[in-house]
């Protein structure tokens, strides 16, 4: 009786946490894996709408993003509150046929050869911005020949 | 000596209780940084620019599908006020024309959609449009490739069946340059 009293006293109470970390870094992989890392910060408000007819964009590296929407609370007492189109980190500034082949050719570059023509452009326009703004962007995208086009959409829900 | 080897065992465990801690901030990290939601839309070819005004082709009206959106995204289909919900069935009865109507397209090769919309147009209404007439498509290959092939029209169809099916329904789009009359 006085070997087990003394073996269980002596015994460390607390629980073994060394299979923790093993726990945490498969979370860890989990998430590596399912997630893609955000490539810029928003500068404008996104809300796309939504649609049925989805199609997955396939390859990441191929797509580059074009933003349009009103701008954040924090950028307004700058930009205003009409819809800006945002290009990489920041606001397209000067005129659209200026500013959009540049930012497409610094994405094409970073591009294989062979690959260049399956270079898509994801528009991400809010639901509430009108036309025009989309029409300027189109014609300038259609101006520097790159014509494949997604326009960035949510599933519908199916009633 | 009995010391020595007792300090010596102490030394082979190496303390992994921050390891948890670790992993935790890479794990936050990551969790701050990424999102979940995959990139979905729809894809859309545009034409070309070309500087020079477009031939004018004389078509036959009963081939035209004309959709018109204006700044109050209202719909004239045809020259009648329509509603979005009645568009995907009207369009694909438009292409089929099941029942040889003479006011609807002769075959669907010769159906053309031609869609207008003005600057004020939202966003919104303008994809919904776009999605309506993509999905009476989208319906019309499922429904000739069930016919065909007996399977489901999807990406994954031998390229040979897509085509076929293509070929036969063909997605001819024509998109004119918007009016002006209602941006703000």
């Amino acid at each position: 009786m006085s070997k087990f009293s003394k073996k269980a006293g002596k015994a460390d109470p607390a629980i073994s946490t060394a299979s923790l970390p093993d726990i945490i870094f498969m979370l860890l992989f989990f998430f590596m894996v399912v997630t893609v890392m955000r490539e810029s910060e928003l500068l404008v408000d996104v809300k796309v709408p939504e649609a049925t007819e989805l199609q997955k964009l396939q390859e990441k590296s191929l797509v580059n993003y074009i933003y349009v929407g009103k701008p954040r609370p924090k950028y307004q007492n700058v930009y205003g509150t009409s819809p800006r189109i945002q290009l990489n980190d920041a606001f397209a500034k000067g005129s659209l046929e200026g500013e959009i082949p540049i930012f497409l050719e610094k994405h094409r570059t970073k591009i294989s050869e062979a690959k260049r023509p399956r270079i898509t452009t994801s528009l991400r326009v809010d639901g509430e911005v009108t036309m025009g703004i989309v029409q300027d962007v189109k014609t300038a995208l259609r101006k520097s020949n790159q014509l494949k086009v997604n326009y960035s959409a949510r599933a519908r829900a199916q009633q | 000596m009995a010391k020595k080897s007792s300090r010596d065992r102490m030394k082979n465990e190496v303390n992994a209780g921050s390891m948890a801690d670790i992993a935790f901030l890479l794990l936050i990290f990551f969790l701050v940084t990424t999102t979940i939601d995959v990139d979905k839309g729809i894809t859309v070819k545009l034409p070309p620019w070309s500087e020079d005004e477009p031939d004018i082709t004389k078509l036959n009206k009963r081939n035209v599908y004309s959709v018109l959106v204006n700044a109050q995204n209202q719909l004239l289909v045809r020259g009648e006020l329509a509603e979005i919900d009645d568009l995907r069935e009207n369009a694909k009865e438009f292409i089929v024309n099941p029942q040889r109507r003479e006011d609807l397209a002769e075959k669907p090769t010769k159906a053309i959609i031609s869609l207008k919309n003005d600057r004020g147009t939202s966003y919104e209404t303008y994809l919904e449009v776009y999605n309506e007439l993509k999905a009476a498509y989208n319906e019309l290959w499922e429904a000739e490739s069930q016919r065909l092939y007996g399977v489901p029209y999807s990406d994954e169809l031998p390229l040979a069946y897509r085509k076929e099916i293509k070929g036969k329904i063909p997605f001819v789009l024509s998109e004119a340059e918007p009016t002006n009359f209602g941006e703000e």
